[in-house]
């Protein structure tokens, strides 16, 4: 176990280090530009290179990159120049808005699509099946921010019975509460689709073992027989794939944010690329890289929890 | 319900005899391949979709009614679905469904021909990986799982934010990204077909590396790769009008579906078909790519 | 009991409904089997043997259906029980053994939980209870430190133990029927012989029925009392183990007994005979006999008009045979082919020397774990094969073999040790550094003939790549280059055309055969070749290489863990256990007296047809050791059954040169072994 986590500690040091470096040359592609960028289009040449020697962006990238990494240890994430604040506190703000968004959508997923996928793969083929299959397929194939134009047309326009937009300001005579009604359900729909048939996709080819023939011809009830011996062999291929879905739902759901105008940590990051905030989109990205192989790690985990062969 | 297309014969007491399961070689074999779509009812909806859009994106310049960037200023008082704008027209009173016609081309070459790239780059990353395993399969598994802990919006965000966007940039950058998951399927596939006896049998007659990985191995995977390639391309296609959605996907002012969405999403309560027949075109294509994909699944896992 | 039968099935008859339509596999299956009995159910693949058990416990799948016919159990039709009846029924009346134990086990579940189940389903009885009756039964199944096993999971367990779990697990609830569907497929011999030791055993303590499925004949007699033959779906003769195995009537039995390379038989003296044609498919049936277009002695119209039923025969009790002219045939026209009794003797020069040859491997105990192992899958090998004759190399699952053949064929390097093709050596020269000659000299036939042929490529690019790589030839002699090899192995030049999925087992391993000879090998190095063929199959490709061999003057060595075979086809023998040779030698001399105790096991696992064999065998309870728990002295000794003290565990056995290059590898002296031991 020991040898797991530091072997993963160890990839998770590497991507940072490697995301860091190839983001951070990317920003500063040319020595001027990050100068130009700060000051806008309007500034006169000096006053960039002025801002550029102040910055000490003249010297060689490598040198730079060990200044910057030895302030993100030191906890200094700079100034967000869209925010005009540091990009520690607006990382912390926006990435709060979006957990709480993505702990509500990851609360419905996971017990929705455990459902429907063990209920249509349970018996290939059959009516129940089929219609889990399409309408999952289905509903996956829709973009978010299209899933998001087709429920806010019936439930805002049409029915007027929920706001268009999710402030996380109550107003307008709408709770927080009614505001999240639709991003989460847009973010459910479109992210369950998936997972049902991963899961889905797994009872199939557990139900085809022969340790559930063995099961059903001991005499077990269908019930006991999907419980106690599908259910937890279906889940580990999928589970890896489940605990992945926390990477999407903080760092994905740019476009449900977008949409409904949530202030979470990928509109955030939309805004700070438009508006070419380097230090926050550094800042940013490693934070999503973070995310994202810590949840690996999680899915991994899982996964040895699940599977004794693995235990050993 | 026990349709055609679900049956899955697992007993081993069946011998069918082989003139029945496969077809004798003779005749064009893509119609072969067709006709054994027409056994699955999701393979035949989604390559009818799929099919009926490409027909139409090919005929854009022919059965359009308008010039996609054409204003008409009449149908800018009363935008919604007339006699003259079938599907209505938008803010600057450009008919709907000559955008979304001439939409449709764009997408069309911009998300298969990233996926041909993305599983080019793919299978020759995938093969490698698997087929010589050690260091070179580890850096390039390792390599692969960093570009795939990138969120993929946000890098598609940081990169077209500084290489500006063009359908060049874009299919570059989607082909980067797929590669990896193109990869890992080849990879995994390579591991266990390279310890087929065939493999040895081609090593034991002298082949090249390069033989046995293309000839030899790749050919055997195939099955799993067009079905993730279809899945691939359906995902494309968000990805493309997501990007647009943004506002960083083509630049205006010819037709993209995701720009339309945004271009009207403002006016959603008072012209929501501004925002909805966009939006329907670029589902209904997803759709019609991942019905496909499920389609041939099915029939995949029957063989 | 009662004279009603205990299970009876009556007009059987199931069809699989396939993308080519309703394909019937049970074409009007008829038997019964009283309390207490044993009945064998033999044929080979295809005959629908696995449909009749499956059908029995009414789990046919959604494709299955009987479509007509009575399945009566304790008088209650099967057929028409609900799922509720079927449910009390499964597990508790009528249970069944598989044939995969891995698989049928469930591996996120200790093995404990999975007996412990039975009971309290259909007892209800308390955790506390079902725990010790799974107990008690695990201690029946002759599981060592049955505590300890309650905790495992499957895979930390052997296949031996594992398939004892699932029998534990069978009888668990006494049923009154036990269906063992190829119990012991798959099983190392020696294994296989200490399961139907132990089901011979428990069938006596706990009066149950057993259906007993079995594609190996030897295997059934060991077990049933009766045995009924099946082909195409239907059942062609029934009777007593000893009434089948020594007067069978069907034609279609005695083709069946003529092509088993049973004791006695070899290739000098009594060659196999394989059964003419290959079975038809299913969905092709005509009435009449399903064997009509096989057998030799079918007279068309009375053969083939109508469908023919079971009739008892005459003076002969209990053995119904479904052929029409069973009385006109000679009751024991056994067929006895000759063929030129070839010089086997004559010394010839080696070709293939090894000495000393070692491999190892470095291996991860688990995916997690820090400690890797080393193991050692070949230690000092020391073997020789003669030109122009068959050297085969038996053992069991692990003893080497397969890593001997990879090493000879450079797909992989030893570790140590020499092994000379012709005077070349080439133990460390990798298959990518040897020449166009070398690699020609030397090619492979391998086991599996699902895997040996590209799906992707047809038979005539194949066999043409091969040409063009090792002979180098140019592309317009390939398709008659094909043609030729095709016809060396009795394959139509039609075949060229076709793609692997659309051959038969048999034919693909024809296939690889003529694949390996487009090289005009000195050498061919054939791993398994027929073990995964049915026993007429099987025949035919075994005469084909010895007829290959008599023809080309090839050197063959053959690679098998079936010794009948091996007795068969073989002029000399290496006996292998865990890397070693243990026994060396002509094969007349190998599978006399004086052996070596392993050789010894392995010989008296090998299942006979004889009903009347004693019970003189010799069974090893003990499961191969792992890795690390191979004693530093001779290798067999945790197992083995005449061990002398200490000195099998600390010393390595000395190599005993006997008469004729004989060698053996042990600590009793020959003279002493050969006092004790009975040809077997």
């Amino acid at each position: 176990m020991a040898r797991f986590v530091a072997k993963h500690l160890l990839f998770l040091l590497l991507t940072l280090l490697v995301v860091s470096f190839l983001v951070f040359t990317l920003n500063e592609f040319s020595p001027g530009a990050v100068a130009r960028k700060v000051l806008g289009a309007y500034a006169t040449q000096e006053q960039v290179d002025l801002l550029t020697t102040q910055m000490g962006l003249d010297r060689p990238l490598l040198v730079r990159y060990v200044d910057y990494v030895r302030a993100v240890l030191s906890g200094d994430l700079g100034q967000s120049a869209r925010f005009k604040a540091p990009v520690r506190d607006v990382i912390a703000r926006h990435l709060a808005n979006t957990a709480f968004l993505a702990a509500i959508a990851f609360a419905c997923i996971v017990p929705l699509s455990m459902i429907l996928g063990v209920m249509a793969g349970m018996r290939e083929g059959s009516r129940l099946d089929r219609v889990i299959l399409i309408l999952s397929t289905v509903v996956a194939s829709i973009p978010e921010f299209a899933l998001g134009v087709f429920l806010a047309s019936v439930f805002v326009v049409w029915l007027g019975w929920l706001p268009g937009t999710a402030t996380l300001v109550a107003g307008g005579g709408w709770s927080v509460a009614a505001q999240l009604v639709l991003p989460v359900a847009v973010i459910v729909l479109f992210d369950a689709g998936y997972v049902v048939s991963m899961i889905r996709a797994s009872m199939v080819e557990v139900m085809q073992r022969p340790y559930i023939r063995t099961a059903v011809l001991k005499g077990l009830s269908f019930r006991r027989v999907i419980l106690k011996h599908a259910l937890r062999n279906a889940m580990l291929t999928p589970i890896t794939v489940i605990m992945l879905q926390i990477n999407y739902l903080v760092a994905g759901v740019v476009v449900v944010e977008t949409v409904f105008a949530y202030p979470g940590f990928g509109r955030m990051m939309l805004e700070a690329t438009l508006f070419k905030d380097i230090a926050l989109v550094e800042a940013g990205a490693l934070v999503a890289v973070f995310l994202a192989v810590v949840t690996n790690i999680l899915g991994d985990l899982a996964y040895v929890l699940l599977d004794p062969r693995i235990r050993a | 319900m026990t349709t055609p297309e679900t049956l899955t014969p697992i007993a081993a007491d069946v011998v069918v005899p082989s003139s029945l399961t496969t077809p004798r070689a003779g005749g064009f074999a893509g119609w072969r391949h067709l006709a054994l779509v027409t056994e699955s009812v999701p393979a035949t909806v989604g390559l009818a979709i799929v099919l009926a859009w490409a027909l139409l994106a090919l005929l854009a310049p022919l059965i359009a009614p308008y010039a996609p960037n054409a204003s008409d200023l009449a149908a800018l008082a009363r935008p919604t679905p007339s006699r003259a704008h079938w599907l209505g027209s938008d803010h600057l009173g450009r008919d709907l469904l000559s955008r979304i016609l001439w939409g449709a081309r764009p997408v069309l070459v911009i998300a298969p021909l990233a996926v041909l790239g993305a599983a080019a780059l793919g299978s020759l990353l995938g093969l490698t990986a698997g087929y010589y395993g050690r260091w070179i399969g580890l850096v390039i598994t390792r390599a692969c799982d960093i570009v795939l802990s990138f969120p993929v919006i946000i890098l598609y965000m940081i990169i077209l934010a500084h290489f500006g966007s063009s359908a060049w940039n874009i299919i570059g950058v989607l082909t980067l990204t797929k590669a990896p998951i193109i990869a890992r399927i080849v990879r995994g596939m390579t591991l266990d077909l390279r310890e087929r006896e065939y493999v040895a049998a081609a090593k034991m007659r002298g082949e090249s590396s390069l033989y046995i990985m293309l000839v030899e191995i790749l050919p055997n995977a195939r099955g799993p790769l067009i079905v993730d390639m279809c899945l691939r391309t359906g995902y494309n296609v968000i990805i493309i009008g997501v990007l647009g959605f943004l506002g960083i996907g083509l630049p205006p002012p010819d037709p993209d579906w995701g720009g339309m969405v945004k271009d009207t999403y403002g006016m959603m309560m008072v012209w929501p078909h501004m925002a909805l027949v966009p939006c329907a075109a670029i589902s209904s294509l997803v759709v019609g790519f991942n019905l496909l994909a499920v389609g041939l699944r099915e029939l995949g896992l029957r063989d | 009991m009662t004279d009603a039968p205990l299970l009876d099935v009556q007009g059987l008859r199931v069809a699989y409904t396939t993308r080519a339509g309703e394909v019937p596999v049970l074409t009007g299956l008829d038997l019964s089997l009283r309390a207490g009995e044993a009945l064998g159910l033999v044929g080979e693949s295809g005959c629908g043997k696995s449909t009749v058990a499956l059908s029995i416990m009414r789990y046919l799948g959604r494709a299955g259906r009987i479509t007509a016919g009575r399945i009566l159990f304790e008088g209650r039709d099967l057929v028409s029980l609900d799922e509720g009846a079927l449910r009390a029924l499964r597990g508790r009346r009528i249970a069944m053994v598989y044939q995969d134990p891995m698989a049928s086990l469930n591996p996120v579940m200790t093995v404990g939980r999975q007996l412990m189940e039975v009971p309290m389903v259909h007892e209800r009885v308390d955790a506390a209870a079902a725990r010790a009756r799974a107990l008690a039964m695990l201690r029946e199944v002759r599981l060592a430190d049955p505590e300890a096993v309650m905790d495992r999971y499957p895979h930390q367990l052997s296949g031996g133990q594992q398939q004892r779990i699932v029998i534990a697990m069978a009888l668990i609830a006494e049923p009154a029927l036990l269906i063992m569907d190829e119990p012991t497929t798959g099983l190392d011999v020696t294994v296989e012989a200490a399961v139907l030791d132990l089901v011979r055993d428990l069938r006596r303590r706990h009066d149950s029925a057993i259906l007993f499925i079995s594609h190996n004949l030897g295997t059934v007699a060991r077990v049933c009392d009766r045995v009924g033959v099946m082909y195409r779906g239907e059942l062609v003769e029934e009777g007593s183990v000893r009434q089948i195995f020594t007067d069978p009537r069907h034609p279609y039995t005695r083709g069946l007994l003529d092509c088993l390379p049973t004791s006695g038989r070899d290739k000098r003296h009594a060659p196999l005979i394989p059964i003419a044609g290959q079975v038809e498919p299913a969905s092709a049936r005509t009435p009449g006999c399903g064997f009509a277009s096989r057998c030799p002695h079918v007279e068309t119209g009375r053969c083939t008009t109508r469908a023919i039923a079971l009739a008892t025969v005459e003076d002969d009790a209990g053995h119904r045979v479904a052929c029409v002219r069973v009385d006109e045939l000679a009751q024991a026209s056994r067929r006895r082919a000759t063929l030129a009794v070839r010089d086997a003797q004559a010394p010839t020069a080696p070709v293939i020397a090894v000495r000393d040859l070692h491999k190892s491997y470095e291996r991860r105990r688990a995916r997690l774990a820090a400690r890797k192992d080393v193991v050692r899958a070949l230690v000092d090998v020391e073997l020789t094969a003669a030109r122009r004759r068959t050297l085969a190399v038996v053992g069991e699952s692990g003893c080497g073999k397969s890593t001997l053949a990879k090493i000879l064929t450079g797909i992989e390097v030893a570790t140590g040790g020499s092994v000379t093709l012709d005077g070349i050596e080439v133990a460390a020269l990798p298959v990518d550094a040897r020449d166009r000659t070398l690699k020609r000299k030397l090619q492979m036939v391998f086991q599996n003939p699902d895997s040996t042929l590209n799906p992707s490529h047809t038979v005539g690019y194949a066999i043409g790549r091969a040409l063009r790589r090792l002979r180098e030839r140019a592309p317009a002699d390939v398709p008659s280059g094909v043609a030729r090899l095709l016809e060396v192995v009795k394959l139509g030049p039609e075949m060229a055309a076709r793609r692997p999925r659309q051959l038969s087992g048999g034919e693909k391993q024809r296939v690889a055969i003529a694949r390996a000879l487009a090289g005009d090998p000195d050498v061919i190095v054939a791993d398994e070749p027929v073990s995964a063929l049915d026993v007429s199959v099987q025949a035919a490709v075994i005469n084909l290489l010895n007829e290959i061999q008599a023809e080309r003057g090839t050197t063959l060595l053959f690679i098998s863990h079936d010794l009948a075979v091996v007795r068969y086809l073989a002029d000399h023998v290496a006996v292998m256990y865990l890397g070693t040779v243990a026994e060396f030698g002509a094969v007349e001399r190998v599978f006399a007296p004086p052996y070596h105790p392993y050789t010894e096991a392995l010989l008296s696992a090998v299942p006979v047809l004889d009903p009347d064999a004693a019970a003189s065998r010799i069974v090893l309870e003990a499961p191969l050791p792992r890795g690390d728990e191979v004693p530093r002295g001779c290798p067999f000794a945790t197992r083995c059954p005449r061990r002398v003290g200490t000195v099998c565990d600390d010393v390595p056995p000395p190599v005993q040169q006997l008469d004729g290059g004989h060698r053996i590898a042990r600590h009793i002296p020959a003279k002493e072994l050969a006092a004790r031991q009975v040809p077997l």
